[in-house]
């Protein structure tokens, strides 16, 4: 609960530190501030339990969630000092609607209220609206704020009508009230619309295939920070959001609503490794990746006993790949108009250092073995293989198979293309620090497994 | 309240909410104007809030009234900053026709 309230101070704390012209010290402070309540967060100190009237529910599971939304907070804040070098009066902002965005994101995986989810969902979305369309001249990044606020206020729509449903249904807000009543005898029936739509809303924000429209273009207008920023942290959230909510308030999972989640798990997969085989745009390309690697995550929710770990250990996984692969990524694409692969073409002569660095994050993310990726798939595989869907198993396995197609593309055209013209090679520091970090941590988590897999339980 | 809530019947606030949702949904997805399709989605969301209403006293509980003013809060927030979105679009292409925006494509 604390953490919460910390992180809302934080927040606060960076939009003043514009008056008081502290605009240099900003970035490290945040850093700072944010390391403080991650130790807070893990520290016994943070009681578990209910805080104001069932308000805020803490234990286990959001804790760690909270802890890696922190983890990446506290990277994607660190590469923003250099992204937005250009804008340095501005950085106040961009920092502060970060840490508000963290905010969002704590109280989706923490919350005893639906009160409180829609609250989180909306923080969320609304600060990701307006990074989208930060880079306010540029009409790329006007057009993926726009769709991205159109689509985001759409689903925000559907997921209140579900909400309402429920509280229509059970006459209560409250999780626990609701987990009673579902779990009594006779509770209207109706009460599975509901449900429907909030799933449906959610699945629209983690962008899942007949819901995944918008993500592709979001993803390549949006400044290359933003995209990081959607592409790791959000999406991870509403993928945590929506496993709390399927394992509290569905009482028993039907065979449909299992076939449904395993239609859409195949699609998404399918449609976003397919897609990703015919693009030319990193952006997009990684946008398509993440719809294949949000159908890996739908898994988790066939196999609801025990799972908590397992889309733990998945989320940090691809969370680490994403942040290692954006940190060279705005450093090759800093000043282009586009992003396309050509961009990339003899990287691995000129900079050897980060073309390593790519080369390791794709192929985590294309589960290759000793990176965490590998792992992060063999344990979900293994899950929902002793639950008995063998058909889902090889789809995804397959579509993994497929999805090294396109990351080799990249990796090819570092290492075997030559360069038609030199980067400047005054790599900033910050994102080879970063890109470093998030590799060693994701090396890390491949060979001891154990760390985070085993968390909860 | 009660009364008159026994009077008319809570499915029929039922059905109006239901009728003034789906009209939102569909000015989303057919009206190209940007300012309509904003004004689409706050009668999505408001339909939402009046069956929040009705639900409130059907249960005779308050907590549906209060998450009323939370969600109004929420969506004045998100026009605020989608007309501010939509200032910079003006400002760019001096039209706000949703079918101009076409350069994200692939």
């Amino acid at each position: 609960m604390n953490t919460l309230i910390a992180i809302s101070g934080l927040g606060i704390l960076s939009l003043l530190a514009e008056i008081f012209n502290g605009r240099k010290a900003i970035v490290p402070i945040t850093i700072i501030g944010l390391l403080a309540i991650l130790g807070y967060n893990i520290s016994p100190y943070n009681h578990l339990g209910t805080f104001y009237n069932n308000m805020m529910f803490v234990d286990k599971f959001s804790v760690a969630f909270t802890s890696l939304f922190i983890v990446v907070t506290i990277f994607l804040i660190a590469l923003s000092h250099e992204f937005y070098k250009e804008q340095a009066t501005k950085i106040s902002d961009y920092v502060a609607i970060k840490v508000f965005l963290l905010a969002g994101a704590v109280a989706m995986v923490s919350f005893g209220n639906l009160s409180m989810f829609f609250l989180g969902i909306e923080v969320l979305s609304i600060s990701l609206y307006v990074l989208a369309a930060s880079n306010r001249l540029n009409l790329r990044s006007n057009e993926a704020g726009m769709k991205y606020f159109l689509m985001g206020s759409f689903a925000s729509g559907i997921i209140l009508f579900g909400i309402c449903l429920l509280y229509g249904a059970t006459g209560s807000f409250d999780l626990m009230n609701m987990y009673q009543i579902t779990h009594s005898v006779n509770y209207p029936q109706w009460y599975y619309i509901g449900i429907i739509f909030l799933v449906i809303g959610m699945l629209f924000k983690i962008a899942t295939v007949p819901f995944h429209f918008w993500a592709p273009d979001v993803y390549e207008g949006s400044p290359a920070l933003t995209t990081a920023t959607m592409s790791t942290l959000a999406k991870i959230v509403a993928m945590a959001a929506l496993y709390k909510i399927s394992i509290l308030l569905i009482p028993t999972q039907t065979y449909s609503f299992q076939m449904i989640i395993v239609c859409v798990a195949i699609a998404s997969m399918i449609v976003g490794n397919i897609m990703a085989l015919r693009q030319n745009n990193v952006k997009r390309m990684f946008a398509f990746s993440g719809i294949s690697h949000a159908g890996f995550m739908l898994m988790v929710l066939l196999i609801l006993n025990n799972s908590a770990g397992v889309l733990l250990y998945y989320a940090t996984a691809y969370a680490v790949a994403g942040i290692a692969f954006f940190a060279v990524v705005l450093y090759v694409t800093k000043g282009k108009d586009n992003e396309t692969i050509d961009l990339f073409n003899g990287f691995g002569k000129t900079h050897p250092l980060l073309a390593a660095v790519l080369t390791a994050s794709l192929l985590s993310m294309a589960g290759i073995p000793i990176l965490s990726g590998f792992f992060a798939k063999f344990f979900l595989l293994n899950q929902v293989l002793l639950s008995g869907w063998t058909v889902l198993v090889i789809v995804a396995i397959i579509s993994s198979i497929i999805s090294v197609g396109y990351y080799f593309k990249i990796i090819l055209a570092m290492y075997t293309k030559d360069s038609e013209k030199d980067l400047p090679n005054n790599i900033p520091f910050i994102y080879q620090v970063v890109a470093i970090l998030a590799l060693v941590i994701n090396i890390g988590l491949g060979l001891y497994p154990s760390i985070v897999y085993n968390l909860l339980g | 309240m009660q009364n008159i809530l026994q009077q008319i019947g809570i499915e029929n606030y039922i059905y109006l909410s239901v009728i003034l949702f789906c009209i939102g949904i569909f000015g989303v997805l057919y009206r190209r104007n940007a300012i309509i399709m904003f004004m689409s989605i706050e009668i999505m969301l408001n339909a939402v809030n009046l069956l929040f209403v009705a639900f409130s006293t059907f249960h005779q509980d308050a907590q549906g009234q209060v998450f009323v003013f939370f969600s109004m809060a929420v969506a004045a927030a998100e026009v605020a900053v989608g007309l501010a979105i939509l200032v910079s679009i003006f400002r760019n292409l001096s039209s706000i026709d949703i079918d101009n925006l076409k350069n994200l494509k692939g």
